[in-house]
């Protein structure tokens, strides 16, 4: 409640910030300081204190596990802040106003984690979207900025289209948005009503559009193709993440009790998710594009949160969200600091750039899930989520070989950083960037090691 | 206590390798680390009966019911010290090669090292499987930053053939921590309650990963092309050692975690590794190079080693254990032939070579011996390891086609012997030419290093009693656990 009050207000001031301050180091300052005031604010209602107190019970609930995930987001904004900076002024001369539409994401952000009714659900997902829109298009001499912003608008008012009358169905069952009410009305052993499963279904479709699932992902990789990649990173950590955080918490809380009805179908999801992300990611010449696919392969690994639904799921969808944000945040600001986005581009990045190549390394070793690093323990999480269902062994076995199968893709790049030869292609990062960089690599690797420091607040 | 050592000094000694500027530093300093690792080594086997210093164990990761445990039994602590006294050798044998970035190069090495040990001396599934994939990373970088020329694709089939066999392995390590109350300690797991039909299907998830390790017969052939593209000094470490991770995991990590599944599924491993055998002899004697020969060798020798652990003996087990060791130090033995003979003449084709012994005797000698030892000649070490598996093979009470291996798997010994003594006909004996005409003999640093890999070879090979008494322990603990009549009686 306190970030969330905070970035809404913080989001105007920046949109003023743009008319009085010309100078971009200041802008980035103001947001900067806005952001480390929203985590100190969410930290303390983390612990315990309150600033504003509203009654907001039928509409959102802040329990440690919404406000952990908002800590981490907001965490990892200002990291992205940080080690991309230098590409937020490229992208065009409004910086304030992309600074003051990262604000209004986080109040978006915030909704997502902590909503109790579907119609929170629904701002939440616009106050979410709207600003992307905005952003993938930020780039307006470009034409495949444009195109990419006018495709992700349509195909996203129609995914919200789907969304509402899923919302609609459920209500027309039901006669409430409240989730509890819900989760009385779907006790088990209730007959369920075609009208129910239509709803969830309908909902489930669209929030898997969202968060780019397949066979509802074909907007992504062109969308994060055509947006600047600076905002591409964005959307693909944080927002995507939020979602996930927003849909396993309308079907846990709401269709939680009607679970037998729908988990196949989120098995079929899984399945086509990871087999379509990974196996069309080996095939990719651009490192952006494959970036794209590999964050629709983790989607799949994400889902089974939804699948398993129980302790080990809220832990693991909190250790794969930071460890997924925070290596996906550093690689594609490397990537965006190239001019040649290829692999070819990387060829002997180590040898020209070593502090760069070993933090890439380190990212792609963590999205590949190696030991030591964060990555691995969110997809230890998540496998030990599953197998704890005691069903569909053979999904998560399936799931592993696509893990190696993403390997096949991750380390495509480390060879051509490390074995080959190939002239410079990086375009030089300042000293902050470098550090925010190294900081990345510290904290994948410490959350690695000791996953407790993040998930004790879980819990206390 | 020494068994955090033997992991932290090869650990802390490797990441401070890398901020080492000059070559000759780089040198002194890794081989200053690898001798310390090797008397932290002796120091252990010196108190192998106070297992009070053998083990260590501290809070990690409790949430998970993992601890970080780890312990030196008589199993763990001799790979261990094979592991440390692998390193100074290969160390002193290629001290001549020049590596570009030998910083680098040097702490990669002493990090896989560290990697290795871990491995050996787990007692905690998720520590096993954190090691397991660690020692490989070093291997990978190392193998494709230093090899040959097509080493590129071929690292990286070796890679995602070990990773899926790890993932594997995890999703049933995991499988069997959801079943046996949320604990990744390694007696847990020996008393899983597991049902006879998950122990079947678990069974082939974590022999997966030990498989491609190994390697046994159909996943071995990320391993022929490996050996050849890596630097040798990569190539010696990755057969003499972490072939017997494969190994350690059969012995430590499925047989007793399984005993049932084992029990039932056992043939099937012992029969491919049986054609295993039979297969890589014969290819064996059509390869040219000589690393591909050894290469091909080692998948011959290992196999036995799998069937012997199927045959759930206690010759056999014990044959495992000598043999485990004997086949490191020899195969060992042998990567340092091969790489001082590339360095003198250029070459590792045996058609090119010849009449090599009458240029550097003394090399000609020790290859010989080891050579004996590769065959199992009697009173080399690797013919007590040999005998004891075959006889445990052979009297196999859990298998009725014990008859059969043994008398196939003989066949592999025979097989060797054609091609050991094609390789050494080729390359030490007939005419000199012009390749070999001006080559010199080694020097004493080589020398040594041949010297004390001889020494070893004959000890254990005229008096192995001491060596087996003090696995006779572990052997013993190990088939009880997967004794399936024991479980029997324990219901």
């Amino acid at each position: 409640m306190n970030a969330l009050l905070l970035s809404a207000i913080m989001g105007v001031v920046m949109m003023f910030t743009g008319i009085w301050v010309k100078r971009y180091t200041v802008i980035k300052r103001v947001a900067l300081a806005g952001m480390a005031l929203l985590f100190v604010a969410n930290c303390i209602e983390l612990k315990g204190t309150k600033w504003f107190n509203f009654d907001v019970s039928g509409f959102m609930q802040f329990n440690n596990f919404s406000l952990v995930f908002i800590a981490i987001a907001i965490f990892v904004t200002i990291l992205f802040t940080l080690v991309s900076g230098t590409e937020i002024r490229k992208v065009g001369n409004y910086p304030a106003d992309y600074f003051a539409l990262i604000f209004f994401i986080i109040s978006g952000v915030i909704l997502l984690a902590s909503f109790q009714n579907l119609l929170i659900l629904f701002l939440a997902i616009e106050i979410v979207t709207i600003p992307s829109f905005i952003l993938t298009g930020a780039e307006k001499r470009n034409l495949k900025s444009n195109e990419a912003a006018l495709k992700y608008l349509l195909l996203g008012s129609f995914s919200t289209g789907v969304m509402l009358l899923g919302i609609a169905l459920i209500y027309g069952s039901q006669g409430s948005f409240d989730i509890n009410q819900m989760q009385i009305g779907m006790l088990e052993g209730n007959k369920i009503s075609n009208l129910q499963v239509a709803g969830i279904l309908t909902l489930m479709f669209s929030m898997a559009f969202k968060s780019s699932i397949a066979p509802f992902h074909f907007w992504t990789p062109d969308i994060y193709d055509g947006a600047p990649t600076v905002f591409a990173s964005y959307m693909a950590t944080v927002i995507k993440v939020a979602v996930f955080i927003g849909f396993i918490r309308l079907f846990e809380n709401a269709f939680g009790n009607l679970s037998s009805t729908w988990v196949v179908w989120i098995a079929v999801l899984i399945v086509a998710t990871l087999l379509i992300g990974n196996i069309t990611a080996t095939f990719q010449q651009s490192v952006k594009r494959m970036l794209a696919y590999s964050s629709i392969s983790h989607a799949g690994f994400m889902l089974f949160a939804v699948f398993a639904m129980n302790e080990s799921a809220h832990e693991g969808l909190i250790i794969y969200a930071a460890g997924y944000s925070l290596a996906t945040i550093g690689i594609f600001a490397i990537v965006a600091k190239m001019n040649d986005y290829s692999y070819e581009g990387f060829n002997g990045l180590a040898r020209h750039q070593p502090l760069i190549a070993l933090t890439a390394t380190i990212c792609l070793l963590s999205l590949a899930g190696i030991p030591l690093s964060v990555g691995f323990l969110g997809k230890f999480y998540m496998l030990k989520a599953a197998v704890l269902t005691g069903k569909y062994i053979g999904l998560v076995v399936f799931a592993v070989i696509m893990a190696a199968v993403s390997a096949y893709y991750y380390f495509r790049v480390i060879q051509a950083m490390y074995f080959k030869e190939g002239p410079d292609n990086f375009t030089g990062a300042t000293t902050v960037e470098k550090y925010s960089m190294v900081a990345i690599c510290a904290l994948i690797i410490i959350l690695g090691i000791m996953p407790g420091v993040l998930l004790v607040h879980l819990y206390f | 206590m020494i068994a955090l050592l033997l992991i932290l000094v090869p650990l802390l000694g490797g990441l401070a390798t890398f901020f080492l500027k000059k070559e000759s530093e780089v040198r002194t300093w890794s081989l200053f680390v690898a001798v310390l690792t090797f008397i932290v080594a002796i120091l252990g086997v010196s108190v192998l009966n106070a297992p009070e210093y053998l083990s260590f164990k501290a809070d990690w990761m409790g949430d998970l019911g993992s601890t970080f445990s780890i312990k030196a039994d008589a199993m763990g602590m001799m790979l261990c010290m094979l592991t440390a006294i692998s390193f100074p050798i290969i160390f002193i044998g290629t001290w001549k090669t020049a590596y570009e970035k030998p910083q680098n190069f040097f702490a990669l090495m002493l990090l896989a090292q560290a990697g290795m040990m871990g491995v050996f001396l787990a007692m905690d599934a998720l520590v096993f499987y954190f090691f397991w994939e660690l020692a490989l990373i070093p291997m990978y970088f190392l193998s494709s930053q230093w090899g040959g020329a097509r080493r590129i694709p071929v690292m990286f089939k070796f890679f995602v053939y070990t990773f899926i066999g790890s993932l594997l392995m995890l999703v049933g390590l995991i499988y069997i921590w959801s079943k046996n109350g949320g604990s990744f300690d390694i007696d847990a797991f020996y008393n899983s309650k597991l049902s006879v039909k998950e122990q079947m299907w678990l069974f082939w998830l974590l022999f997966a990963a030990f498989a491609v390790k190994m390697p046994i017969f159909p996943f071995h052939t990320w391993q022929p092309d490996t050996y050849e593209q890596a630097p040798t000094a990569v190539t010696a470490v990755l057969s003499a050692i972490m072939v017997k991770m494969g190994v350690l995991g059969l012995l430590r990590w499925l047989l007793p975690v399984l005993p049932v599944g084992s029990y039932v599924m056992g043939d099937n491993p012992s029969f491919l590794a049986m054609i295993g055998i039979v297969y890589a002899s014969i290819i064996a004697f059509r390869q040219d190079d000589m690393k591909r020969l050894v290469a091909f060798s080692s998948i011959a020798h290992v196999g036995l080693m799998c069937i012997a652990a199927f045959s759930e003996s206690k010759s056999g087990m014990q044959g495992i254990m000598i043999q485990m060791f004997s086949h490191g130090i020899n195969i060992l033995g042998l990567w340092v032939i091969i790489e001082i003979i590339e360095r003198k003449f250029g070459t590792r084709k045996m058609s090119e070579l010849g009449g090599v012994a009458q240029k550097a005797p003394a090399l000609a000698i020790a290859f010989f011996v080891i050579m004996f030892a590769t065959v199992s000649l009697p009173i080399t070490n690797a013919f007590i390891g040999e005998y004891l598996m075959l006889n445990g093979i052979f009297n196999s009470t859990v298998t009725s086609y014990g008859v059969i291996y043994a008398v196939v798997a003989s066949t592999g010994v025979i097989l060797s012997v054609v091609y050991m003594f094609s390789m050494a006909r080729k390359v030490f004996l007939g005419n000199t030419n012009e390749l070999t005409v001006k080559g010199t003999d080694i020097d004493f640093p080589e020398k040594a290093v041949l010297g004390i890999i001889l020494v070893i070879i004959l000890v254990m090979g005229v008096y192995p009693q001491p060596f087996l008494n003090m696995m006779e322990g572990v052997s013993d603990s190990l088939l009880k656990a997967s004794d399936i009549q024991h479980l029997i009686l324990k219901k």
